[in-house]
């Protein structure tokens, strides 16, 4: 009897909401260590034929690429489980349960309405987590529910599209060639967070709670690499879309303030990285891929750890109002500086040996201007979290404020996944022998070492050189949400006034025509109208006598 | 004062992240290179290509930030 370790960790997540004390504290640790256990229970091949109406559904479907995004996310699940051992919040942490177990579902889904399920289900999971931030993350939880909703129904549209074509219901790969797959590529992509829908990332997820940010950077921007790399591989138009959003990431997140919006923006960027990859679409390309958003979910969970232990600590978000933590934070501020040579792949870190795959593929494959942006945001990435993001948080001019190091519990989360960024970055092999592919790539080679070094110490000289330029300020950055957060609205509110005036100018006018058809019917049948009153009988009597003459007169004339 | 913001320290770290600089730029003669375009054949070529990038990125940004940028209460006033 196989335990699905999705519906394990959703079930179990449901079970905590209830649960209180340490029982509560044994259960968040159990439920995914066990539930990652379970992941390698599944073997290759289709488990769990379920009939639904006209279809047979796969359930689970267990292989090499499913197994990897399993095991990182019930990883994320274990640690970030650890991490928020401190929340009081009874929502969030069930609801992250809920939100990784279904994205355990979505990973093992055979298909396309399995998929979909496990689909809509993380976007209820991920909304609580949101939500559970308290009153301010409210509206940001809905506006977040909205985009996902409406990115749920275009992938429903596609599935169905490509059903009614005769396509499998099985989820393979397939092409760009239709309507209905256009669609469900676009709903897949809205996950992504690629244009024209980024925005939701950077507005929903800093809004969370300093434990709850941590899970959401994991599932569902990854599920959609997933589902990207098994459904779309080689799609070219990804490779655009992919370098879009890395250099959107990069800008976004230069011009930001806020120190968990910079490490939103950054997840686009690095997502971006993966997005290109699968476009590339050489087996090197997606492993790449696969490989780095394995290291990622690691290394920017460490970011927001460690921006959690600050926030937790100090109550404090935005970067000018930080700095010179480090003193009395060494262990946050070391494990968030880990974090950000590994997003910056710094050799020795879990980047150097993931990300560079991608790049690598670039250049056999001959794409010269690809490789060169990914350099080029290889640099940024540096420049925009490897050391802005500690420098404004942990150094730069001394706030003044000297919190203390987060708890135990928050702390040994942290340093466990510091270990596992340079665990990763000094020996990649246990990684790359998972990786849906058979590997055949060398990191450290003098060249790659070399060449690495001088592109990331190079941007580390233009950011303190221009460092008057990057002072930051107590502003944000309109975005394309903009479009539905103010314009939107604002043409709705007008379309509202104008079609409120609108009636009741058409009410004063039809009151005015009914009231002068009104006046009318009362002069004529009113109580003293001529064809209503109330005549006397003598009158009527007259009247009578006068139509019987006529009568009489129009008898004999003919005659 | 912490012994990482003296100024003389900080002077000493500057001193220390140049030479390392320097070292980068030298050690790229005493490994095995191989591009696989002409451009990434230059010399010291990702050093170079590494700093024009972010100096264009930061400036770009701050174009664009000139255009875009708003007040941090912008959504709480709409």
């Amino acid at each position: 009897m196989m335990l699905h370790p999705g519906l394990l960790l959703i079930a179990g997540g449901i079970l905590l909401a209830f649960v209180r004390g340490s029982a509560r504290s044994a259960l968040a640790v159990v439920l995914p260590a066990l539930a990652l256990f379970m992941v390698w229970q599944v073997g290759d091949g289709i488990f769990g034929r379920v009939g639904f109406l006209d279809y047979e559904l796969e359930f689970v479907r267990g292989d090499r690429l499913a197994r990897v995004f399993a095991t990182i996310f019930t990883l994320m699940a274990l640690v970030g489980g650890v991490f928020a051992l401190k929340q009081e919040s009874r929502i969030e942490v069930p609801a992250a349960f809920v939100y990784a177990g279904s994205a355990v579902g979505a990973v093992f889904a055979g298909d396309l309405i399995t998929l979909f399920l496990f689909w809509e289900l993380m976007a209820v999971g991920s909304t609580l987590v949101i939500w559970a931030g308290g009153a301010s993350a409210r509206a940001a939880s809905m506006r977040y529910l909205m985009v996902h909703l409406f990115g749920g129904v275009v992938l429903m549209a596609g599935i169905t599209g490509h059903v009614a074509d005769g396509g499998s219901l099985s989820f393979e790969a397939m092409q760009a060639d239709s309507i209905a797959h256009w669609l469900i590529l676009i709903g897949f992509l809205i996950n992504a967070g690629a244009p024209p829908f980024s925005a939701w990332l950077p507005d929903a997820y800093p809004e969370a709670s300093w434990s709850g940010t941590v899970f959401l950077s994991a599932f569902t921007t990854k599920t959609a690499v997933y589902v990207l790399l098994r459904g779309f591989p080689g799609t070219e138009i990804l490779i655009p879309i992919g370098l879009y959003m890395v250099f959107y990431g990069i800008v976004y997140a230069i011009l930001e303030n806020d120190m968990r919006r910079i490490l939103a923006y950054s997840i686009i960027n690095q997502v971006g990285f993966m997005v290109t990859g699968i476009g590339i679409g050489t087996e090197m390309a997606l492993n790449g891929a696969a490989a780095h958003a394995f290291a990622h979910i690691i290394y920017k969970a460490l970011l927001l750890m460690s921006a959690g232990a600050v926030l937790y600590r100090t109550g404090k978000r935005k970067c000018t109002d930080l700095g010179g933590l480090f003193q009395s934070m060494p262990l946050t501020t070391i494990c968030g500086t880990i974090g950000a040579l590994a997003i910056s792949a710094f050799p020795l870190t879990s980047g150097f040996t993931t990300k560079s795959m991608i790049s690598q593929s670039a250049a056999n494959e001959h794409m010269m201007i690809v490789w060169l942006l990914l350099a080029a945001a290889s640099a940024g990435v540096f420049l925009h979290a490897g050391i802005k993001f500690p420098w404004f948080v942990f150094f730069q001019k001394d706030s003044g404020m000297r919190p203390k190091d987060p708890p135990a519990s928050m702390g040994w989360a942290m340093v466990v996944f510091s270990a596992f960024c340079i665990g990763l970055g000094c020996y990649p092999d246990p990684l790359y022998a998972i990786l849906p592919y058979a590997v055949d790539y060398q990191p450290y080679t003098g060249a790659h070492v070399v060449s690495q070094l001088q592109l990331l110490l190079f941007s580390g000289l233009a950011f303190f050189l221009l460092l008057n330029y990057l002072q930051r300020t107590l502003t944000i950055t309109l975005d394309l949400d903009w479009f539905y957060r103010v314009l939107g609205p604002g043409i709705a509110l007008g379309l509202a006034e104008g079609v409120a005036s609108g009636l009741a100018a058409f009410g004063r006018g039809a009151v005015g025509a009914f009231g002068s058809i009104r006046t009318a019917i009362f002069r004529h049948y009113g109580p003293s109208g001529v064809l209503a009153r109330t005549w006397l009988s003598g009158q009527m009597v007259l009247w009578v006598a006068i139509l019987l003459l006529m009568y009489l007169v129009l008898f004999y004339v003919p005659d | 004062m912490h012994w990482l913001v003296r100024p003389e320290n900080i002077r000493k770290l500057w001193i220390g992240f140049i030479a390392i600089l320097v070292l980068t730029v030298i050690a790229e003669f005493f490994v095995e290179a191989h591009p696989h375009f002409g451009i990434d054949a230059l010399p010291a070529f990702n050093a170079w290509y590494g700093f024009i990038g972010c100096v264009i990125l930061v400036f770009g940004s701050k174009l664009l930030g000139m255009w875009l940028k708003r007040p941090d209460d912008y959504y709480d006033e709409q």
